[in-house]
């Protein structure tokens, strides 16, 4: 009996197993598919410009108050702890450095996951369940070409922009506080951040990790809407998938790039 | 939705996107404020650097004339070799003094350039010979208890022997002083 138990749960921990590691060879496989198969989302490029609007432009709103807010946020907690040292001035340089570096890429990354991310899984896993997929296919029309790639070039490009645009409007909200609310010195805020923010280091790592995270969340996206059941619970499930594997995947690829970075 | 409205809106989407990297790099980064274009090499031995990392600024009157692009460990001297990167645009005599400095009491460690008289500039490749090392709190504070602890012990025998010499009384006086006598 106990035998039977332990045999059941471990032909369980090795059935979770063997399906975690297919999954993630096809992730890989689509991921490479996608690659070689992006000609058409270049030579047509409207087809990637329309993604573009539907997965960046319409998250502009999101990212935007969200940058806002959190800018602001920064400012007045940092303000809080800076001025025990008497170093309220340094504001300037923590708000930019956290907005630019790590906030920035990681919490447009995480919306991105929520606002565009979802969709993109909703629409191929019911292209999926509608058997639209399959109606191209049999048009000898190539669905990785036509739909997914597509997608995945607007990920990309959308996601970097959203990123640069989210530090900027958090470093707008956190000047609103800290010079016209808190009352820290203009000229201290500006000048202390240029002196310390580095435009390679600091700028173009930020970017960096954002397109790494475009990367990433849009494939997850993608992989989870391709890879689902096409039914409505299939559907939706691959959508709650979609959220929790970005999310995590954001984080624990910010630590690997975050590690690299810092160490060089 | 309309073709060329979803073009305008991308349009828009994208040119925002390169204005805020514009503004990170022009309003926040320091590409403006520190672009150092051409540049010449110095370098510059230490015994001693402290915190000094690479990327350090080089200050020459509180100016930033450069950056240090390296710090390497001599085995044969033991000394840290320094290699500084210097705008051409500033010329700095060949007899310049290398100091570190640290800003503030617990700030980044800097270099700062002290111009010397010589007719000859530094050129690229150069060695500065005038240089001093970074201060060490530790090494500070030692030496600072150091000399209290010295004048401490000195003060009771000089008390000592004044009093031994203006009362003129031996129960005073130290075994020691006795012997000088």
């Amino acid at each position: 009996m106990v035998l039977h138990k332990l045999k059941r749960l471990f032909s369980k921990l090795g059935a979770g197993c063997i399906n975690k590691i297919w999954r993630l060879g096809a992730g890989g496989r689509l991921f490479w598919l996608t690659l070689i198969s992006s000609g058409e989302s270049f030579r047509r490029f409207r087809l990637t410009i329309r993604e573009v609007y539907f997965t960046g432009v319409l998250s502009l709103i999101i990212i935007l108050v969200s940058a806002f807010f959190v800018g602001m946020v920064l400012a007045l907690q940092g303000y809080h702890t800076l001025q025990k040292y008497g170093s309220s001035e340094a504001i300037g340089v923590l708000v930019a450095l956290a907005l630019v570096r790590e906030l920035g890429p990681v919490v447009t990354a995480l919306l991105f996951a929520g606002r565009a991310g979802t969709a993109i899984t909703a629409e191929i896993g019911l292209m999926k369940a509608t058997e639209q997929l399959s109606a191209m296919e049999m048009m000898a029309v190539s669905p990785i070409a036509r739909v997914i790639a597509p997608r995945f070039w607007a990920g990309v490009i959308a996601m970097p922009v959203l990123a640069t645009l989210f530090s900027m409007v958090g470093i707008l909200g956190g000047y609103l506080v800290a010079v016209p609310l808190i009352g820290v010195d203009a000229g201290a805020f500006w000048s202390q951040m240029q002196a310390n923010v580095d435009w390679e280091f600091d700028i173009l790592n930020g970017v960096f990790k954002s397109v790494v995270f475009g990367v990433a969340c849009t494939m997850i996206a993608l992989f989870e809407g391709y890879d689902a059941p096409p039914t409505a619970e299939g559907v939706s499930r691959a959508t709650t998938r979609t959220v929790v594997t970005s999310s995590l995947a954001v984080l624990g690829l910010d630590f690997i790039l975050t590690s690299f970075m810092i160490a060089v | 939705m309309e073709r060329t409205t979803i073009d305008l809106w991308v349009g828009i989407f994208v040119a925002l996107g390169f204005a805020a990297l514009l503004g990170l790099a022009m309003k926040v980064g320091n590409l403006t404020t520190s672009s150092i274009g051409q540049t010449y090499l110095v370098t510059a031995n230490f015994e001693n650097i402290g915190g000094l990392k690479p990327r350090a600024p080089v200050k020459s009157a509180g100016v930033v004339v450069g950056r240090v692009s390296e710090i390497v460990f001599d085995p044969k001297t033991y000394e840290a070799v320094v290699s500084l990167n210097i705008d051409t645009r500033y010329n700095f005599p060949k007899d310049t003094f290398a100091n570190i400095y640290t800003a503030g009491l617990l700030g980044e460690q800097y270099i700062g350039l002290e111009a010397g008289g010589d007719e000859v500039s530094l050129k690229n490749g150069d060695k500065i010979s005038q240089t001093q090392d970074a201060v060490v709190l530790e090494k500070l504070i030692s030496q600072f208890l150091y000399s209290k602890a010295t004048e401490s012990d000195d003060k009771p025998s000089t008390t000592a022997s004044t009093s031994t010499e203006s009362t003129g009384d031996a129960l005073d006086a130290s075994p020691l002083d006795k012997i000088g006598k």
